[in-house]
This record gives C-alpha cells, structure tokens and sequence, in this order.
C-alpha cells in the first residue's frame, strides 16, 4: 500500500476507524482537537456515529453506553480532559467494557500548557481513575506507531473486555510523517464483532433469556470482581513490548519513551560515532512495563542509566528504579512545562555521564 | 375466570424489593415494568440507572441495565441508543442526580433532543445518602445538610426541571405526575406509556417526572408523606402536562 502524508491525530483517527470502531464521543481541548474532527468528517462516511459531547465527563460516559452495546467505540481527550474522563473509565474498567481512548498529552499539572508534554506518565500507568484497575498501555514514539497501536488496541481491547489507553505526546499527535495505513475491516467484519458481543452486551435480552447486567459496582461480588481482574492482568507479561537499541555493549543506557525515545535513539547514533557505547531501552508497552529489559543488564558493564523524559518531576523513572533495584546509578535528562526535550541535552548528559 | 391484573415480568419473582416501607419507587418501578409488558417491547428494554436508591432495584428487574456514574445517565444512555438504535433506553433518576450533579448532561441530552427518555423521579431529597438537600428540596424543609431548613438567601430556589426543559426547543414532551393517589398512579403509567411511544415513534426526548415521596428521610410515616406531597410538593411541582409536541 501506498504511504500516505498524514498528521498523528488524524492518523489515530483513521486507525481507529479501519479497526471497526463506529462511535466515538469527544469534547475540544489541544492539542487532540484534530481525532474529533476527523471523526466528525469520517464517521458517517462508514455509517458510524460521532457526538461532540458536552464535556470530557459525557463524552467518555457515552462511550461507557455505546461500549456497552458491543460497539467499538473511542474517545480522546488530553492531560487534565483525561483527568475529567477517569471517572468513567474506572466504571468502564469496573463493568468490563471494551474501549480505547488516547491522550494526546499536554503539559501539567492543572490546565499546565497546551504544548507537549509527558507529565501523565504515572496517572496513565498506575491510575487513570479510581478503584487500584489495570489497563494496556501503549506509547508510540511515531506516527506509525500511534497507527499500529490505536488498530490493536482494539482487538485488546476486545480480547480482554477493558479499555486500552494510547498514551501519545502532543509532538506524535501534531506532527506529520509519511505512514501506511491499515486494512479498513470490512461492514461484514463490523458487523460480526458487534455480534460476537451480544451475549453480555446491553441491547435489550427481555425476560426470556438471561439479561445483560452491566456492573459498574459489584455490590454481592466485589472482592470476586477484582480476583477476576487481576488474574486478567497477571496474563498480561505476553503482551510487554520494548525496544533495546544498541543495548549489548552499552555501559550507558537511555530509558525513554514516545517522542523523547525518538530523540535519544538519534542522539545516541552521533554518540556512538565518537565511541561513547551508549544504547537505549524503549518501553512501547508502558503498562505492562518491561521490567525484564532493566533486570537482565550486565552490571558490570553498565555503569549509569540515564531516564530521559518531558517530565519534571521524572515519572519514568520509578519503574525505571524497580527494574535497576539499585545495582548502578540513575541520572536524569529532562524537560517540562511544554519544552520538547533537545537532542543536543540527551548529548550533554551522556558526554558527562561517560566522563564520570 | 378473566384476569385483570398479574405481577410484570420485568421484575423478579424470587427477589423481595428493598426499598424502604411506603417508597413510590416500588410502585414506579411496577408501572415501567408494566408498561413494557403491555407495549410488548421488554425485548428491546435497556434501563440506565442513576446512583443513589434509584440503582437499588438492579437486582430487581429482569430485563437489560447498567448503571450510570452519578449524574451522567443521559449521556450513558445516548451512548446506548446512538450506537444501537432499536433498542428501547430510559434514564431512571432521582433529583440529586439528574437536578444536580447531572444537570449539564440532562439539559444537553435535551437539548439534543436525543430520542430517549428520562423518568426522573423528584422527591426533594438525596435518599441513600441519608436526607441531605437536593436542588428541589422545599423552603423550610429540613436536611441533614440544611439542619435549620432550606432558605432562599443561602441554598438558592427549588428547581423546576420540567420548566427548564421547556425552554428548549428540541424536547417532544415533559409531563410531571405523582404517585400520591391511585388516579396519579394511573396518570403516571399512561405518562411513562407515551413517553415510551414517543421514542419508538422517533420523537426525541420525553421526560416524566414523578413526584415522590421519601418517608425515611422526611421523617415521616408513609401516609403522612401522600399528605405532605399533596399540601406541600405539589403546589411547588404542579402536575400536568408541559410539553407535547
């Protein structure tokens, strides 16, 4: 197939759309405004529905009702419109519904700036909402990648009956790259993946048959519910992802990911060139985190990590430290406030490291 | 021998309802049950319920439901009736839910004139959470929030949601009714039945909202709460029909 010059927001869009999702609900904020659009123009070209909903909170709380039906459904929103939708995707989590949402991260905390950022780190892997629920979460570092991940998001999502979260920077949602497309599932296709969902999905069983409950809360059954869930996310060590560049001989190794990863993985083809052994550890799951990648390292070898991120404080890094468990130093390069980190900083602070 | 009368089938028959001695929610929930038998449409049911008592009959009913995060049923159920549009979906929700917290989701999904309806049960009071004041708690009457009695100056006026409503151009019908008497209860079930009609006729929004009672935290036996509804709730909520377009 043809490459395609498209921005990422659009590119999620339209991922999104080619794996069979027919509703979407979203409300404007920046830097995401462009998925909203896009399915605005989009959706009734393939008989699917898009609401502009009042609000971050209705918007993801329709999607919590199309989910419901068995329909692939999305929203998007961005940092603190994240924050407003964590209600609804603890009920989404809680009462098993499919769905897929993306933040097109911004700066923070508060309304922070419109600009960039990766300050959502924690919030997106340890909790989007409350109630201690798990969810995939992947962090594309290319337009691409934000394509391929927004179209398995769905089949996890799918697979799993729990929402899938894209953790995407406002630089991937921004930018444009030259990208491939997908295959656009077919109406038959759509068709039977709503299908597939009926037998739990909220369309109206009547008397005669055993009624769809969607369960929010679980007032007889709670602490079976959360056994059930966590048994679900103890499965979840097959679907870790991780890119190691150059990581065999590396005495220096950068954890990164999305935008600042792409960033260092350049900084670290110039380091290479002048003999710095430099390599990185790109987390593309961030929840489940591969931890793996950190606790296999040769210590011996390897005498800093440097936890490159748009983040201030660094978030990264605490899984970073868990992986490490104290067998060499961890350094810091960062950025924030809507500062998109600088090949030149990740350069800084290898050279300085590999002084040490 | 003809039979006039048999239990609805949209709710359980090995379940006993837990709602509190004298409650009009037992009553309301009956009459949607029976209205769905009648229309034959329990097939196509899906009940969105608020939070607070009026989620506590989930256990009851037979046919499909979720629950919504508080306040947001409207939009919970724009979500269900856009994405699977055969489906028959009603909002079930008390005043704190819809009238508060829910307000900016009720009055959208009216002003959309989403084709769904709301049956918004309006008692003055948040239930569950134990007595505390709701947007259509009564001047001098006392909640746990407002121990001294609801006044203008510090908790603002009782909302008319009908009449808000009204303002609106999109909504196809409001009507408030009560369930203070058996004739009411008749009004409410003939109510709820054109709501339903209107969305299976395409219509849009339609609202029922149905003067209740709550004798737990009102402090009252439950025949003194059908008299207070009658001197004190309906000369603020007048009954009638305020849209039907």
């Amino acid at each position: 197939m043809a490459r395609v010059f498209m921005k990422g927001c659009e590119a999620i869009a339209e991922a999104a759309v080619r794996a069979g999702c027919r509703f979407f609900a979203g409300y404007p904020i920046t830097p995401q405004n462009e998925i909203p659009e896009y399915f605005a123009r989009r959706m009734p070209e393939v008989g699917g529905i898009f609401v502009q909903g009042e609000s971050e909170v209705a918007s993801i709380n329709m999607v919590y009702g199309a989910g419901s039906t068995g329909t692939r459904s999305m929203t998007s929103s961005s940092s603190c419109g994240i924050s407003l939708k964590s209600e609804g995707i603890s009920y989404c989590a809680s009462a098993r519904i499919p769905m897929v949402f993306a933040n097109i991260s911004r700066g923070g905390p508060g309304v922070g700036s419109i600009h960039p950022a990766q300050q959502d780190y924690l919030q997106a892997t340890k909790a989007s909402g409350n109630g201690g629920f798990e969810m995939l979460v992947f962090a594309p570092s290319t337009v691409q990648e934000a394509i391929d991940m927004t179209y398995n998001a769905f089949e996890y999502a799918q697979r799993d009956r729990n929402p899938v979260l894209i953790l995407c920077d406002g630089v991937i949602g921004t930018m444009m790259e030259p990208v491939k497309l997908p295959e656009m599932k077919t109406d038959e296709e759509v068709a039977a993946f709503k299908e597939g969902n009926k037998e739990w999905a909220c369309i109206g069983h009547g008397k005669d048959v055993k009624r769809s409950w969607i369960e929010p809360g679980h007032w007889r059954g709670q602490e079976d519910a959360n056994i059930e869930a966590a048994a679900m996310y103890e499965t979840w060590d097959k679907d870790v992802q991780v890119e190691e560049y150059l990581v065999e001989d590396a005495q220096i190794v950068i954890a990164a990911y999305g935008i600042s990863a792409r960033v260092a993985k350049s900084a670290i083809d110039i380091l290479r060139k002048e003999g710095i052994k430099v390599g990185l550890i790109r987390p593309i799951t961030v929840h489940p985190f591969p931890y793996h990648s950190f606790e296999k390292l040769d210590y011996s070898r390897v005498k800093a990590i440097l936890d490159v991120e748009m983040s201030i404080p660094a978030q990264l890094i605490y899984d970073v430290k868990l992986g490490v468990n104290n067998r060499c130093p961890i350094e810091t390069c960062l950025r924030s406030g809507g500062q998109i980190m600088s090949r030149d900083a990740v350069l800084d602070a290898v050279r300085k490291l590999n002084e040490k | 021998m003809e039979k006039v009368y048999s239990r609805t089938t949209g709710i359980r028959e090995d379940m006993v309802n837990g709602f509190c001695p004298g409650c009009m929610h037992s009553t309301i929930i009956k009459l949607i049950g029976e209205v769905l038998d009648e229309m034959d449409i329990m097939d196509k049911a899906v009940g969105v319920l608020g939070i607070g008592c009026c989620g506590l009959h989930m256990e009851y009913m037979t046919y499909d439901n979720t629950t919504a995060p508080h306040g947001r049923a409207c939009a919970v159920a724009t979500g269900i009736k856009r994405a699977n549009p055969d489906s028959l979906v009603y909002t079930y929700q008390g005043d704190g839910d819809f009238a508060s917290i829910g307000l900016g989701e009720s009055v959208s999904a009216a002003n959309r004139g989403e084709n769904i309806t709301v049956i918004f049960v309006n008692n003055g009071i948040y239930g569950m959470t134990g007595g505390q004041m709701a947007p259509t708690t009564l001047f001098g009457m006392k909640a746990s929030t407002a121990p001294k009695g609801r006044i203008a100056e510090e908790h603002g006026y009782p909302m008319h949601m009908c009449e808000i409503l009204n303002q609106l151009t999109a909504p196809a019908y409001l009507e408030r009714t009560s369930c203070n008497t058996p004739a009411n209860v008749m009004k409410t079930k003939k109510a709820i039945r054109k709501a339903f009609e209107n969305q299976l006729n395409g219509k849009g929004f339609s609202m029922v909202e149905i003067i209740s009672n709550c004798p737990t935290n009102w402090g009252v036996e439950p025949l003194d709460s059908l008299t207070f509804i009658e001197e004190k709730m309906l000369p603020e909520y007048p009954l009638g029909v305020i849209r039907d377009k």
